[in-house]
């Protein structure tokens, strides 16, 4: 963490307050991402023409005596899969390398209103798929603590820029940990909201019923005030919660009674193997915090989690099959000329599309093919369902769980891109929680054997983001102690 | 607990398998990539057929983290994208519409 660094909580404060100008906290970030950029590649895209101009006229607003919006002068950066009216979105992929959408995603219109500074998109395995950032089809991007290190995906640019302290906070997106794990991997707060928390209008859709967009943030109060300032029902999206949500900022913030005492902390006994000793390590370390402040630990069993890798692995390719058949060459994107419209399909995909993408896009329509769909898809779903049952039953007595968010701190470049099935281990712990549309969050808890950071995930039922900020907050005091 | 063994082929899958996926998939991928493929869509499936072990026979399945209903709305003219800023990011349009390369006819 940069040594000037400021949370966005106090960036935001200090604007309000007159202490501090939007144009001097956003030229700072300027100069680390001047200073490192080049090196991190943290983004596809910067916009800080726009941004210069937003944090001169909340300058102007607050000189004025107007009043500012809540997020008013705060850099944020936008994972670069959610549609900016007029600003490439490219999915980091050669299909929509020069794609400019005709419209704002929901998330973006929000931060908008709220006053954000936007500094630019950030980049991402080519259509979230991917574990490392390394599927980008612009080149890879380097985790700040380590540049021979993947910072995680496939939301790695969201995570390495607030990492590197290039934005205060950032917008990822998560349908299997591809917010927590790069979360993780960069010592950096983030936040996979209960499915439907916030719209995914204008989130380029990989799998629209996993897929969930959530912060990046440095602190547990951060990420609450971000979500809050994103979260609710959307007339554009349908599977959007109708229900008000609460706000999440007061129960972590500096006056919130912080207490822990009775809370139910789950350990999932039959948790899936994999995670390194270090990582185990930290885990026991993060029950004992929680122990130690009151909290009660009690065992849970979740048999099906096991099963969550396949279910997901099936699942989530056969709806991107069908998600990414826009890609034609028709109404956006790239197109590869052709004598006849089969044709000219055939090539612009091969031609527009990176190989994990097409190597999804196979399993999936694989999976969802006549003669296969029951043995794959369809008991995919059914494995969904179990996963699901066996979380509720373990909730029942717990109000929280708490898991590795990643099986390892981060990995150095190619250690995983040569066997598929490797790569999509990091996601055992993450991917479950997306199957049953639950929330969870990775926050920073030390260090493993090699320095990096680890993160530990806590998981909530549905909806319980309430009690899982409460868990954050605690862990995260636990580990400032 | 007993396998449901109602897998095609014991979850191999041939190139031939590979090349036809490809084309419903609207993807021309080359021998090289359809080879490669085939040898990790089976690495993946045999890894999938862990839930083989499962019995699901009484499981429903589940296509949604909520049970939601469609939603409805008056039959009524709402603001929607501007056609122009919309042609202008198509690869190619003509006369207000998408244009597109002879459909059929080309064989």
């Amino acid at each position: 963490m940069n040594s000037n660094y400021k949370s966005l909580v106090q960036i935001a404060a200090g604007i309000k307050d007159g202490s501090l100008k939007a144009v001097d906290v956003l030229e700072e970030h300027i100069a680390r991402i001047d200073a490192r950029e080049s090196e991190i590649h943290a983004f596809n895209k910067l916009t800080l023409d726009d941004a210069r101009a937003n944090a001169a006229r909340i300058d102007a607003d607050a000189a004025a005596g107007r009043p500012l919006s809540p997020l008013a002068g705060v850099p944020i950066a936008l994972k670069d899969n959610m549609c900016t009216r007029g600003v490439e979105t490219t999915c980091s992929s050669k299909m929509l390398a020069n794609w400019k959408p005709p419209y704002d995603g929901t998330v973006v219109r929000k931060l908008n209103e709220a006053g954000a500074t936007i500094v630019g998109k950030t980049n991402l395995d080519e259509f979230a798929m991917g574990s490392s950032t390394e599927n980008s089809a612009f080149g890879p991007t380097r985790n700040p603590l380590d540049t021979s290190r993947v910072p995680g995906g496939s939301s790695g640019g969201s995570a390495a820029a607030v990492a590197a302290g290039f934005a205060a906070a950032s917008l990822g997106s998560d349908t299997g940990g591809s917010i927590r794990q790069p979360a993780a991997l960069c010592g950096v707060v983030g936040v996979k909201p209960t499915y439907g928390y916030v719209s995914r209008y204008g989130l380029v859709a990989f799998a629209s019923s996993l897929d969930q967009i959530g912060p990046f943030t440095h602190t547990v109060e951060d990420a609450a005030v971000l979500l809050d300032a994103i979260a609710g029902h959307d007339p554009m999206d349908s599977t959007s919660i109708p229900e008000a949500l609460p706000a999440l900022a007061p129960l972590v913030g500096a006056d919130a009674d912080l207490k822990i005492e009775g809370l139910r902390v789950g350990r999932i006994t039959d948790m899936p193997e994999g995670a390194a000793p270090d990582v185990l390590e930290r885990l026991e370390a993060a029950f004992k915090a929680l122990a130690d402040r009151g909290a009660e630990i009690v065992d849970v069993q979740v048999p099906a989690m096991t099963y969550g890798l396949t279910a997901y692995y099936l699942i989530a390719p056969a709806e991107a099959s069908s998600n990414l058949a826009r890609y034609d060459g028709v109404r956006y994107g790239m197109r590869v000329e052709a004598a006849d419209t089969n044709a000219m399909y055939g090539a612009t995909r091969a031609e527009g599309f990176g190989e994990e993408v097409e190597r999804r896009i196979m399993i999936g329509t694989y999976a969802l093919s006549a003669g296969y769909y029951d043995a794959y898809y369809g008991k995919a779903l059914k494995v969904r369902r179990l996963i699901a049952d066996d979380f509720a039953k373990a909730y029942a007595k717990a109000d929280v769980l708490l898991t590795p968010t990643s099986p390892t701190t981060a990995f150095p470049f190619g250690a995983k891109t040569s066997d598929p099935l490797t790569m999509y281990l990091c996601d055992v712990f993450t991917i479950p929680t997306n199957l049953a549309g639950h929330a969870a969050m990775s926050v920073p808890f030390g260090n493993g054997a090699d320095g990096l950071p680890i993160g530990v995930q806590i998981l909530a039922p549905a909806l319980g983001e309430p009690v899982m900020f409460r868990a954050a907050a605690a862990l995260e005091k636990a580990v400032q102690a | 607990m007993p396998a449901t063994s109602d897998t095609p082929k014991g979850h191999q899958i041939s190139a031939a398998d590979v090349a036809k996926v490809a084309r419903l998939a609207r993807l021309d991928i080359d021998e090289n990539k359809i080879e490669k493929f085939t040898h990790q869509l089976s690495d993946m499936l045999s890894h999938f057929a862990d839930i083989d072990t499962l019995d699901l026979s009484s499981v429903e399945p589940m296509t949604q983290a909520y049970p939601l209903s469609n939603v409805l709305r008056e039959d009524t003219e709402m603001p929607c994208l501007n056609r122009e800023e919309v042609l202008a990011v198509a690869p190619a349009a003509e006369d207000g519409r998408f244009r597109v390369p002879p459909i059929i006819g080309l064989d």
